[in-house]
């Protein structure tokens, strides 16, 4: 075992897939001077030179687009999207273009291009640096999505996104670019569509999406001489591994979804909507979700904070619904 | 290169074609005319659904630049794509199938007629999207450079396109990186009912190039052979490593926008585009026949042969079937 960091997993995953295929390259703003602005392509320059890590102009409709040429003419392209939010610039290229050209082609061309967009709140960046758009992109046929949590899934998510020959939207999260982990030496990759339950109970299910799942293990540990609470990370939002989250829920009987993304219409309802068509005898009570405000992303740190589910609010939640 | 040192013309010594070539380019132009006029009949009759964007009146422009180009060359388009692709592919068939929602077509029906894609050729689509097609060009051409190759790529877009704001990132990476694209702006001076006049600040969109530092050209898009030998240097340029060029193509759109869409334009403009003084197929006739490449007799021969092939590819497309619906999630992802 040795110790490593969110945003050195990231980059080994890169590494490690541009040494087995030459087809990869990564492109986007800035990922070409000193490893990029969060330090997420370092080593690459090194090891590949410019001709595979290209630095752009600050064009993101352009670069998309370019991603989706690309893969149409057999590359597989690493978009890197400096702050989700930018990516709104490349709608077009991104969701009526890399989506459904291997549809509206009839299967005559793949799409392997990786999206890696960093994403989130909780930095003071306010409301155009902070947003999370795990719930847009689902609701977008064509696209996969998945959302690491730990160090050990940073490397082995993407390892299988890049392998993948269709859009893979990886958003990472930056409060845990920093987190170091124990892991493994050498390659590992965790598969696309493979909930990972994080800690055992028997209580209440929480489903909880990115950073969540560093809170959900907080509030699970701060009740565990009350409740015993199992926390499932589904990592994957498309494709959701429902049989995994069914399979907790059919043990303990109550479902809390956590995610840090407004509530409303976000992937909370999604997976309410899936456990109670297809788990309704299992539940014991309402499954509920508890997520971000409806409201954008404020600056100041104390509306910030309110904004977004906390180790506090959590805890509460559970206790409400188990009657602790 | 500074911005001085742009030429305004990449015309230079016109690469030769032969007899075979020139008939050719004439039945491929026949060809698409006649395609879209028998789609217009087909969509009227309600045999072909949906939206339909005709080409009728600027067959030059595509068959002039995909003239120059080879099978692993790319091409992209837009949502008027039906002759950039007849000449990319020039697959009656195929493409006729499509437009009638069928399992054969070339995107097996899912497509439709902004959505034709055909992979051996290089075609890589038509684009429901104005100036969809744009970054994707920039993709292709990028593509052929990372691996080495000398492939190019034609872009086919319009005067409507070139005001999106994505024309002027790509144009500007596409000169940064010294890419093997072509931006063809074919300038049929209408963008749905919008005229050039009224959407845009100048009366040509080539001189933005020079902003660049990207060589430009404006040519007679109602003369195949002119855009033939344009486009011809573009392409040279670009696979002796050269990058990029822009050339605006003037052209006029005979039919109405969705083939059914009424616009201002006077009647008396619509007869002079569609007269033999400025009709594309009419003056490359008068050409050929003049230069005694082929006599009235033969051209008449070849119209005939068109009929037939066109009717084998409506007989083709009719007695397709239609996709399976249980074939619904097909493609959505790759396995």
């Amino acid at each position: 075992m040795r110790k490593l960091t969110y945003a050195a997993a990231i980059c080994e995953a890169q590494c490690e897939e541009m040494a087995r295929d030459d087809r990869v390259f990564v492109v986007g703003e800035d990922v070409d001077i000193s490893g990029g602005v969060y330090k997420l392509t370092c080593g690459i320059r090194e090891k590949f030179g410019e001709k595979r890590l290209i630095g752009t102009p600050i064009s993101e409709e352009a670069f998309c687009g370019l991603a989706v040429g690309a893969a149409m003419a057999g590359l597989r392209p690493i978009v890197e999207i400096m702050y989700i939010d930018f990516i709104l610039m490349a709608m077009d290229p991104v969701v009526n273009q890399m989506a459904k050209v291997q549809f509206m082609s009839g299967g005559q061309f793949r799409m392997p291009v990786v999206i890696r967009a960093q994403a989130g709140a909780g930095t003071a960046e306010a409301a155009q640096h902070s947003q999370s758009f795990e719930a847009w992109f689902s609701h977008t046929p064509g696209f996969k999505v998945c959302m690491p949590a730990t160090v050990y899934d940073a490397k082995g998510l993407l390892k299988s996104a890049i392998r993948d020959d269709n859009p893979v939207l990886v958003i990472e999260n930056r409060v845990l670019f920093f987190d170091e982990e124990e892991v493994p030496e050498g390659e590992w990759t965790v598969p696309l569509g493979k909930a990972d339950v994080a800690r055992e109970g028997k209580d209440i299910t929480l489903v909880a999406t990115g950073i969540m799942r560093r809170k959900a293990l907080a509030a699970a540990k701060a009740l565990e001489r009350q409740v015993s609470v199992e926390v499932i990370d589904p990592r994957t939002i498309v494709p959701l591994d429902i049989e995994t989250i069914l399979g907790s829920v059919g043990k303990t009987g109550r479902l809390l979804v956590v995610h840090e993304s407004p509530t409303r219409n976000g992937i909370g309802a999604e997976i309410v909507r899936r456990v109670v068509a297809e788990g309704f005898d299992y539940l014991n009570g309402p499954p509920k979700v508890l997520a971000g405000a409806d409201t954008p992303i404020p600056f100041s740190s104390t509306l910030e904070k309110a904004a977004l589910p906390q180790e506090e609010t959590i805890t509460r939640a559970v206790k409400e619904m188990v009657g602790a | 290169m500074s911005a001085k040192d742009v030429k305004h013309s990449v015309a230079g010594a016109a690469p030769e074609v032969s007899k075979e070539q020139k008939l050719h380019m004439l039945r491929q132009m026949i060809s698409i005319r006649r395609f879209e006029e028998e789609v217009k009949r087909l969509y009227c009759a309600g045999v072909i659904t949906g939206a339909i964007h005709l080409y009728v009146g600027q067959e030059a422009v595509a068959v002039g630049a995909c003239a120059c180009l080879r099978d692993d060359d790319y091409a992209t388009s837009g949502h008027r794509p039906h002759g950039h692709c007849l000449a990319k592919v020039f697959d009656l068939k195929r493409t006729m199938a499509e437009m009638l929602g069928r399992e054969t077509g070339l995107s097996r029906g899912r497509g439709g007629s902004m959505h034709q894609f055909d992979k051996a050729k290089g075609f890589l689509g038509g684009n429901g999207i104005v100036g969809g097609g744009v970054g994707i060009a920039l993709g292709a051409a990028f593509a052929s450079k990372y691996r080495g190759t000398d492939q190019v790529t034609v872009c086919f877009f319009s005067d409507g396109a070139s005001n999106q704001g994505v024309v002027h990132e790509a144009m500007n990476i596409a000169a940064l990186w010294k890419l093997p694209v072509i931006w063809l702006c074919e300038n049929n001076q209408i963008a749905a009912t919008t005229t050039v006049a009224k959407s845009t600040c100048t009366p040509d969109i080539a001189p933005r190039a020079e902003a660049y530092c990207i060589p430009w050209a404006i040519c007679d898009g109602n003369d195949v052979l002119e855009v033939y030998r344009t486009v011809g240097e573009a392409v040279a340029r670009a696979r002796r490593g050269e990058g990029s060029t822009f050339i605006e193509c003037k052209t006029y759109r005979l039919e109405p926008h969705c083939g059914i869409i009424a616009d201002e334009r006077p009647k008396e403009e619509l007869a002079l585009w569609r007269s033999p003084k400025k009709d594309c197929i009419k003056r490359f006739e008068a050409v050929l026949v003049r230069e005694k490449v082929c006599t009235p007799e033969e051209t008449e021969t070849m119209h005939q042969q068109v009929e037939q092939d066109l009717a084998d590819a409506v007989e083709f497309a009719r007695k397709s079937p239609f996709p399976a619906p249980e074939t619904l999630y097909d493609n959505v992802w790759s396995k």
